[in-house]
């Protein structure tokens, strides 16, 4: 696209699916309803770490309406093998086991069997008689806990990795990795003033307000049917597959609509329970999870203990940073700590870093990615102590920021050095903003902010456009839609084709309807289905070309078309008049795109945040938020700004509320929205944002995912405007009023 | 087994009759026996607000009313909120306004805010974010569901004026 | 004549004698990764497996994650970096099994 002015893209059209959604007609997977359906419901331990000796499903099997009962032993029988599933290999045991539990019970929440019945009340009456003999074994719940030498051992098979290589060593830590650069002691002892300290941030969720459904179907011909809500129906299917030890040809996963994901959904729970259940009834089984269930039994993120050293000069060059990140894993291997570790500094430009980080299990539920995972963890910390330093030098701090600020050839502590970036862009985007210098008008308030940063993903997607003959085409995707992308890839395809977006008509399909399509996640969505898109409309005008030129009885060569007109010397036709002689000359015309995209670009993010701090009660109001982030390109700046909002307000409920609050036995002791507490409307102010657009090398529109930077900064801002509207600086999430009481009365003392 | 009651109420504006168990919830009876998906679940005991509906003009969790409650109520979903095609200003302007990423709070904000508007034609931000308080949304950080409520407001004042 | 860099990650510095970086001859990362553990012997093993990148380990040639791995090309200037495939949360594409 030579194009820097879009007709299309950068535009606000309203998005396809919108008269379903808000008149209640789209369907999610707990609407789904087919004949004969009978209803799941997973019995779950009761206890944070346990052996099962045995389990006897006879009386729940015996209870009027119900069709089957399942443990893990309905699993096949299949020798464990390394399968690649996630972030790297895990034993195909492991992830089988925490679908149903075998063996041991990991985490309190941890499914053991399930039962499919005519109600789900049956169901859940049935599972309580259910007897399961346990040895209730001693827990572990923090990361410290779990590394020290005489720690519960949560695995007898799991031993430690560092790099590629087994020590052999069995214990809860799973991997040690390092990345070093440069000369840290040398580093430090350049530095006029040095801030060391450490943080501890609690296990939080993704909190989507839908909980995890999915209905299977094992059907007659041996294909495995199944329609869930997920972020990735690939995935599923791959999932599934491999659980059950069938080719992944046999199943075939219809994506439904989605309420919220965050990471959370891409994990699979229940689809292998389901297709179990429905093996051994011949019927279609659903399976939707309580709330409490979704607390205790799928993914939430890590909670952390975090390490930050950063030196500096008096000219405010940081001249060293040094990082220890222990994630907790839950109860198997996989804590997104790698990109906490290559994101923890990544906003700045340091010749000299260590970085250690550990994934560490423990009994509690196992993890998922949360919205740009690791990394918000990682910039509580940070930019915490970034802040420290400025204040001990006098400067301001987002000044100490731009003089630090990454930029295109500064190379990260993982590695690789950065391609075009904007994080200067986005500094002096908040130095700009009115907000920066907006009156805070009032006592015991303060302002604080943050930046960091998210690499996003590529990965393959797939699309296929076929024209209709009134000029208007069908798109055929496999994004799941969790915030407007149907859209935003149409979007592409329509400023390709030079028609309008409603010309355009998206729709997601199953995994037997389309081509390979990585999940909703990574940030990549808008970008690399829409480039699939871009793609498939590109080979849409290829063929459009050549049918011109048949008409014209012209060289197909001669043909060009810019915005939806096809012109070969003095002859021209619209997109929608040439659409309508397709049938003529030649039949259908579809378009593909198949992409696996290199040139991803990274996304900076910074917010500034006014609070006002009750020196009575410690509750912290938000007075002020702006959030700055940037897009590359905002394709579609209403969905940009929506996930500027949404990411910012879910790390304003990180910073201030959020958190599994555990008993010394490993309960959640507030598995309810009650007191698992989200912002409401009534403890926001409006959500300011600014998008700043240094547009991606790589990308045919120069678009950067953006889904997730954004929710990275507000704790690490919050944090700093507490210190000063109370004086005190915070190094716990979240930041209750409790916990900000207890720093006011410390520091009092 | 338990005995299933008989229940006669008025949803939509249609008279309807179904068939439920005492133990059952409206949320369960509306969406597993009468086929009106559009309310959602996403709690089960009143904390989130998906599944919000209009019970005799009141704006009430579904999940927390026993189906037998709705005898001779008037019941208002969010299928009942477009006049045939006509989307209701709210749906509209949630639309325009890009107030919903996944939707699954959509409905229930939707139900919500018309009985706010029904209540309170001119309502401030505060009241609106008072109002809609028990109505959860993780996607939107809420500023474009506020701003869809008040510019549906100023239309509806509008066409009223 | 210049030739392409790889870094070596910290982790196995002390199988280079320290290197944190190593010029090395090859036009493919495969061929990087063979001639690389011809003066350097077991860098190999600890990045690959049964001749494959380890699935937890990604390759990225002149600051960008490669989707191909072994058989990307490097130029000869090119910084070739190994680093934990984080794919955001994101599962890697499973090997399909057999029909």
């Amino acid at each position: 696209m030579k194009a820097q002015e879009y007709t299309v893209v950068g535009t606000r059209p309203i998005r396809h699916d919108g008269a379903d959604k808000v008149t209640g007609r789209a369907l999610y997977g707990a609407d789904f309803q087919m004949a004969g359906m009978l209803y799941g419901y997973i019995l779950r331990s009761p206890h944070a770490h346990a052996r099962i000796r045995r389990i006897d499903t006879s009386k729940a099997e015996q209870f009027p309406g119900v069709k089957a009962v399942v443990t893990a032993d309905d699993f096949p029988e299949v020798a464990d093998r390394m399968v690649d599933l996630g972030e790297g290999d895990t034993p195909l045991s492991y992830a089988r086991g925490n679908v149903l539990a075998k063996g041991k019970a990991l985490y309190k929440g941890h499914a053991l069997a399930a039962v499919a019945a005519t109600s789900v009340h049956v169901a859940e009456e049935a599972a309580g008689l259910i007897e399961v003999d346990y040895e209730v074994l001693p827990c572990v719940l923090t990361a410290p806990e779990a590394m020290r030498n005489n720690a519960p051992i949560v695995h007898d098979d799991l031993t430690t990795k560092e790099f590629g290589e087994q020590t052999g060593r069995v214990s809860n830590v799973a991997e040690h990795f390092r990345y070093a650069m440069g000369d840290i002691e040398a580093g430090f002892a350049r530095a006029d003033v040095i801030v060391e300290r450490e943080f501890h941030t609690a296990t939080v969720h993704q909190g989507y307000i839908e909980p995890h459904n999915a209905t299977a179907l094992w059907n007659n011909d041996g294909r495995i049917l199944v329609w869930c809500s997920t972020q990735g129906s690939f995935v599923v299917r791959d999932v599934t597959a491999c659980l059950l030890d069938v080719p992944v040809s046999r199943v075939r996963v219809t994506p439904m609509e989605i309420g919220g994901g965050f990471g959370g959904k891409i994990p699979v729970y229940l689809e292998p329970v389901a297709a179990l259940l429905s093996k051994k009834t011949g019927k279609p089984v659903k399976i939707v999870m309580s709330r409490k269930d979704v607390f205790e039994g799928s993914g939430p993120t890590p909670g952390s203990y975090i390490k930050v050293k950063i030196g500096a000069r008096k000219d405010g060059r940081i001249t060293a940073a040094q990082g220890y990140l222990a994630y907790e894993a839950g109860a198997y291997p996989g804590a997104m700590v790698a990109p906490g570790a290559m994101c923890i500094f990544a906003a700045y430009d340091i010749s000299n870093v260590v970085i250690d980080g550990f994934d560490v299990v423990l009994n509690k539920p196992s993890t998922a990615a949360y919205r740009a995972p690791g990394a918000t963890n990682a910039a509580f910390a940070a930019e915490s102590v970034v802040d420290e330093i400025a204040e001990k030098l006098g400067m301001d701090p987002l000044d100490f920021r731009l003089k630090n600020a990454a930029k295109e050839g500064t190379r990260r502590a993982d590695g690789p050095k950065y391609r075009r970036v904007g994080c200067v862009e986005v500094i002096e985007a908040m130095k700009d903003h009115p907000h920066y210098s907006a009156p805070l008008g009032g006592p015991h308030r303060g302002r604080g902010v943050a930046i960091g940063f998210w690499f996003n993903v590529g990965m393959p997607s797939s699309c296929t456009i076929s024209v209709s003959a009134d000029g208007t085409v069908n798109l055929v995707e496999g994004s799941t839609d969790i915030g407007g992308t149907r859209t935003s890839i149409a979007m592409q395809a329509a400023e390709v084709l030079g028609i309008t977006a409603e010309a355009v008509r998206p729709t997601v399909v199953d995994t037997d309807s389309v081509g390979f399509t990585a999940v909703t996640g990574g940030s990549r969505t808008t970008f690399a289905t829409g480039w699939a898109a871009y793609e498939a409309a590109q080979d849409v005008l290829r063929q459009m070309k050549e049918r011109a030129a048949k008409i014209w009885e012209a060289e197909a060569a001669s043909v060009v078309v810019e915005r939806g007109v096809f012109r070969s010397g003095d002859k021209s036709m619209t997109f929608q008049e040439l659409a309508g002689r397709l049938d003529q000359t030649g039949g259908p015309v579809v378009g593909r795109g198949a992409v696996n995209p290199r040139g991803v670009g990274g996304s900076f993010s910074g917010c500034i945040a006014d609070v006002e701090v009750d020196p009575e009660t410690g509750k912290v109001t938000i007075l002020r938020f702006t959030s700055v982030q940037d897009a590359g390109k905002a394709i579609h700046p209403s969905y940009v700004e929506g996930q500027m909002q949404g990411g910012s307000v879910q790390g304003i409920g990180w910073a201030l509320n959020e958190e599994y609050y555990m008993s010394d036995a490993g309960s959640m002791m507030n598995s309810s929205l009650l007191d698992y507490r989200m912002p409401t409307a009534l403890d926001l102010p409006m959500i300011d944002t600014a998008i700043v657009e240094v547009p991606n090398p790589g990308h045919p529109f120069g678009a950067r995912g953006v889904g997730e930077a954004n929710i990275i900064p507000p704790p690490g801002a919050i944090a700093n405007a507490i210190y000063r509207a109370a004086g005190v600086r915070m190094n716990r999430l979240p930041m209750n009023p409790p916990a900000i009481m207890q720093a006011i009365w410390s520091q009092r003392d | 087994m338990h005995a299933k009651v008989r229940v006669q109420s008025t949803i939509n504006g249609e008279p309807q009759e179904f068939l439920c168990e005492p133990r059952q919830s409206l949320l369960e009876c509306l969406r597993d026996i009468l086929g009106l998906t559009g309310t959602k679940e996403g709690c089960n005991d009143g904390n989130c607000g998906a599944c919000t509906v209009l019970l005799d003009g009141r704006v009430v969790t579904s999940c927390l009313v026993l189906g037998v409650e709705a005898e001779g109520c008037e019941i208002t979903t969010v299928e009942g909120l477009a006049k045939g095609n006509e989307l209701h200003p709210l749906q509209r302007s949630f639309l325009e306004n890009a107030a919903l990423q996944c939707g699954i709070c959509t409905p229930g904000f939707l139900v919500a805010a018309k009985a706010l508007l029904d209540q309170q034609p001119n309502p401030s931000e505060d009241e609106i974010r008072l109002w809609l308080a028990n109505n959860l949304c993780r996607c939107t950080g809420y500023d474009k569901i506020i701003r869809a409520v008040k510019q549906a407001a100023i239309e509806m004042q509008e066409v009223n004026t | 004549m210049t030739l392409p860099k790889v870094y070596i990650p910290t982790l196995l510095r002390t199988l280079t004698g320290g290197r944190a970086s190593v010029e090395v001859e090859g036009t493919t990362v495969r061929q990087v990764i063979d001639n690389l553990d011809r003066t350097w012997p077991g860098v190999r093993d600890r990045l690959l497996e049964n001749g494959k990148l380890r699935p937890n380990i990604s390759v990225a040639v002149d600051g960008e994650v490669t989707p191909i791995g072994l058989i990307e090309t490097v130029g000869p200037a090119s910084e070739v970096h190994f680093i934990a495939a984080i794919k955001g949360g994101v599962p890697a594409p499973n090997p399909h099994q057999r029909l």
